[in-house]
C-alpha cells in the first residue's frame, strides 16, 4: 500500500520507463526529424554567415569586416535602425500600456476589451506590404488625411516638415504593429494586479500617484521592461514594411542586407555577413534581455 | 480624525473611478482614431480609381489582372504545403517533448524560439549562401523557399500545439488508447489530433497569414509570390494598392478571426501575437 505513491510517480513520469533507461538514444531519436530540419534551414544557414563575417574573400581568418561594422555609414545605419526600434519600442510601449490599461482595469465595459484584444490579434499581424500601402493611401503625399487638412483646414503636412517616407514617418507607420502587439502582452500582466492592492492602499490614505509610485509601477516593472524589449527587437528586423514604404531608400539594416543579397552594392560580401552576425549579435541579446526581465516578471504573476 | 479618514475612504473611491474612467475613455478614443483612421483612410481611398466619382474599379483592375490570380494562388499553394510540413514536423516533436522527453522541452523551446532571433532577412541570406553552391543546390527550388517559411512559422506552430497538449492530459489519454489495443497510428489519429483541433486550426491559420503576404524570403529568393507582387503593384500604381491592402487585411482579418471563433469553443489558445514584418 505504501508504494502507491511510488507506482503512480513512476507510471506519470515513463510508462516505458524501463525500455526508456536502457536506450536513451532511441528516445533522443525520436526528436531527430526536428532537430536536423532546425540543423539544415536555421543553424547551419546562420552559422555559414558567422564564418563568413571572419573571413576575407579568398577564406583567409580576420577581424577586419567586423572593423568595416565602425564605417561611418554602415555604423549610421545600425544607429538609425536601433533609433527607429527604440523609439516605436517605447511609444508603442507607453500608448499600448495605456490602451491595456483602459481596457483592463479602467472600468470600461468587458465587451470593449474583447474586441480590442481580437482587434489587436488581427493588427499585430497586419504588418509588411499592405501596411505601407494604408499609410500611404493615409498620410502620403495624396493620402486621404493629408489632402483632407489640406483642403479643410488649409495645414500642409509635408510644407511643415513631415514626410510618412523618413524617420518619423516610419516609426509612426511601425507603431501600427508595436501598439497592438503591446497590448496583447502586457494585458495579462495588467489582469494579475489584484483590486484589493489598489483598496488597501486607497484605504491606508495614498493617493492615485503614489499608488502607481510605490505599489503599480514596481510590479509591473519587469512585465513592462521585458515587453518593450521584445517591441524594440519586433522592430530590429523588420524589413518588408520599411521596404514597401520606402522603395529601399531608408538606410536601415534590414535593407541594407538586402540590397547586399540582390547586388553586391558593398562590392565585399563578407561584410554582408558581418552585417548579418551584427543583427544577430542585437537581438540575441534582446532576447536574453527580455527571457532574463520575464523571470523576473513572473515572480509576481505566478501566487 | 477618524472622521476624515473615513469620509476619504468613502469619497475618494468613486472620485479616483470616475477619474480613471474618463482617463481609459481618452485612451480608447486616441487607441481608435490611430487605429481605424488608416483603414478608413484606405478603404476610401481605394474607391477613388475612378475621377470625380465613388467606384470599386480599382478592385476590378486588380481582379482581372492575371497576375493577381497568378501570385495569389502561387501564395496560397506555398502556405498550405508549408502548413502540412510545419505540422507534420512539430505536432509528432511537441508530442514526444510532452510525453517521453521532457528533459528536453528546453532545448526545444529554445530552437523554436530562433526565428524571433534570426529576422526574416539574415535567414535568407545565410540560407541563399549555404544552398547556392554544391554540394546541395537548392536555390531554384521552392523546397528552400518553403523550408524557410516553416522556419519562420516554427515559434507559432509550436507555441500553439504545445499549449493545446499541456491542456489536455496527454499522457492518460494515449496509456487509456494504448491498454485498450490501439495503435501508435490509431492514438495519434483518433485520439490526440481530435483533441488538439483547435490549436491546430489555430497554427494552421496563422501560419496561413504569415506567408501569403510574405515578401522578404520570396523576393530575395526570386518567387512570383502574392507578396512581391503587392511591392510592386505599389511601385507602378496609385489606388489599386490600397485595394490591395484592403483585400490583405480582410485575408489577415478573416484567419484570426476562424481562429477566435475556434478556440472559444474548444480547449487551445487564441491568436499569438507578431507577424512577420
Amino acid at each position: 500500500m505504501a508504494d502507491i505513491g511510488v507506482m503512480g510517480e513512476g507510471a506519470r513520469s515513463a510508462p516505458l520507463s524501463l525500455r526508456d533507461k536502457r536506450t536513451p538514444l532511441r528516445t533522443w531519436a525520436g526528436l531527430a526529424p526536428f532537430l536536423l530540419f532546425a540543423l539544415l534551414f536555421m543553424i547551419l544557414p546562420a552559422g555559414v554567415l558567422l564564418i563568413g563575417s571572419f573571413q576575407d574573400p579568398q577564406g583567409r581568418f580576420t577581424f577586419v569586416n567586423l572593423a568595416h561594422l565602425l564605417r561611418p555609414n554602415i555604423l549610421h545605419s545600425y544607429l538609425l535602425t536601433i533609433e527607429v526600434s527604440l523609439v516605436t519600442a517605447v511609444g508603442g510601449g507607453i500608448f499600448g500600456f495605456l490602451l491595456a490599461y483602459a481596457v483592463t482595469l479602467g472600468g470600461m465595459p468587458p465587451g470593449i476589451r474583447g474586441f480590442i484584444v481580437t482587434f489587436s490579434g488581427v493588427a499585430s499581424n497586419f504588418a509588411g506590404v499592405p501596411l505601407a500601402f494604408a499609410f500611404i493611401a493615409t498620410l502620403g503625399r495624396v493620402g486621404l488625411v493629408t489632402t483632407l487638412l489640406k483642403s479643410l483646414l488649409g495645414i500642409s503636412l509635408y510644407d511643415s516638415g513631415f514626410n510618412l517616407y523618413s524617420f518619423w514617418g516610419l516609426s509612426f507607420t511601425y507603431l501600427y504593429f508595436q501598439l497592438p502587439l503591446m497590448v496583447l502582452i502586457i494585458a495579462p500582466a495588467l489582469d494579475g494586479m489584484r483590486r484589493e492592492w489598489r483598496e488597501a492602499s486607497e484605504n491606508l490614505g495614498a493617493r492615485s500617484v503614489q499608488y502607481w509610485r510605490h505599489i503599480a509601477l514596481p510590479i509591473l516593472l519587469p512585465s513592462l521592461l521585458s515587453s518593450v524589449v521584445l517591441l524594440f527587437g519586433n522592430a530590429f528586423g523588420a524589413y518588408a514594411t520599411a521596404y514597401a514604404l520606402t522603395g529601399g531608400f531608408i538606410n536601415l539594416v534590414p535593407i541594407q542586407i538586402g540590397a547586399q543579397i540582390r547586388g553586391d552594392v558593398l562590392h565585399d560580401p563578407n561584410l554582408g555577413y558581418a552585417l548579418a552576425l551584427g543583427m544577430v549579435v542585437v537581438m540575441t541579446l534582446t532576447i536574453l534581455g527580455y527571457t532574463v526581465l520575464q523571470r523576473r516578471a513572473s515572480r509576481f504573476t505566478r501566487s | 480624525m477618524s472622521m476624515t479618514m473615513t469620509a476619504r475612504s468613502f469619497a475618494a473611491p468613486g472620485a479616483a473611478a470616475r477619474r480613471r474612467k474618463g482617463w481609459s475613455s481618452l485612451w480608447l478614443v486616441l487607441g481608435g482614431l490611430y487605429f481605424f483612421l488608416p483603414l478608413l483612410a484606405t478603404f476610401l481611398f481605394s474607391l477613388h480609381g475612378k475621377k470625380g466619382a465613388l467606384s470599386f474599379i480599382a478592385y476590378a483592375h486588380v481582379f482581372r489582372d492575371p497576375e493577381f490570380l497568378h501570385t495569389f494562388s502561387f501564395s496560397l499553394e506555398m502556405a498550405v504545403v508549408t502548413i502540412a510540413a510545419g505540422l507534420a514536423l512539430m505536432i509528432p516533436t511537441a508530442i514526444w517533448v510532452n510525453l517521453r522527453l521532457p528533459r528536453a522541452r528546453a532545448l526545444i523551446e529554445v530552437f523554436a524560439l530562433l526565428p524571433f532571433v534570426i529576422p526574416p532577412i539574415v535567414l535568407v541570406f545565410g540560407l541563399i549562401r549555404m544552398y547556392s553552391r554544391p554540394p546541395v543546390m537548392l536555390v531554384t527550388s521552392p523546397v528552400l523557399l518553403i523550408a524557410g517559411y516553416v522556419v519562420l512559422s516554427f515559434p507559432y506552430i509550436f507555441r500553439s500545439v504545445d499549449a493545446g497538449l499541456r491542456a489536455i492530459d496527454l499522457r492518460v489519454l494515449t496509456e487509456a488508447a494504448q491498454s485498450l489495443g490501439a495503435r501508435w497510428s490509431t492514438t495519434l489519429f483518433r485520439v490526440v489530433l481530435p483533441n488538439i483541433r483547435v490549436s491546430i486550426l489555430s497554427a494552421a491559420f496563422l501560419t496561413f497569414s504569415i506567408v501569403v503576404g510574405e515578401l522578404t524570403l520570396a523576393v530575395m529568393l526570386a518567387w512570383p509570390a502574392f507578396g512581391p507582387y503587392m511591392a510592386l503593384v505599389g511601385r507602378d500604381l496609385a489606388y489599386e494598392p490600397a485595394a490591395l491592402a484592403v483585400i490583405s487585411f480582410l485575408l489577415t482579418w478573416g484567419s484570426l478571426a476562424v481562429i477566435q471563433l475556434a478556440s472559444r469553443g474548444g480547449r487551445g489558445q487564441g491568436p499569438t501575437a507578431g507577424g512577420v514584418h
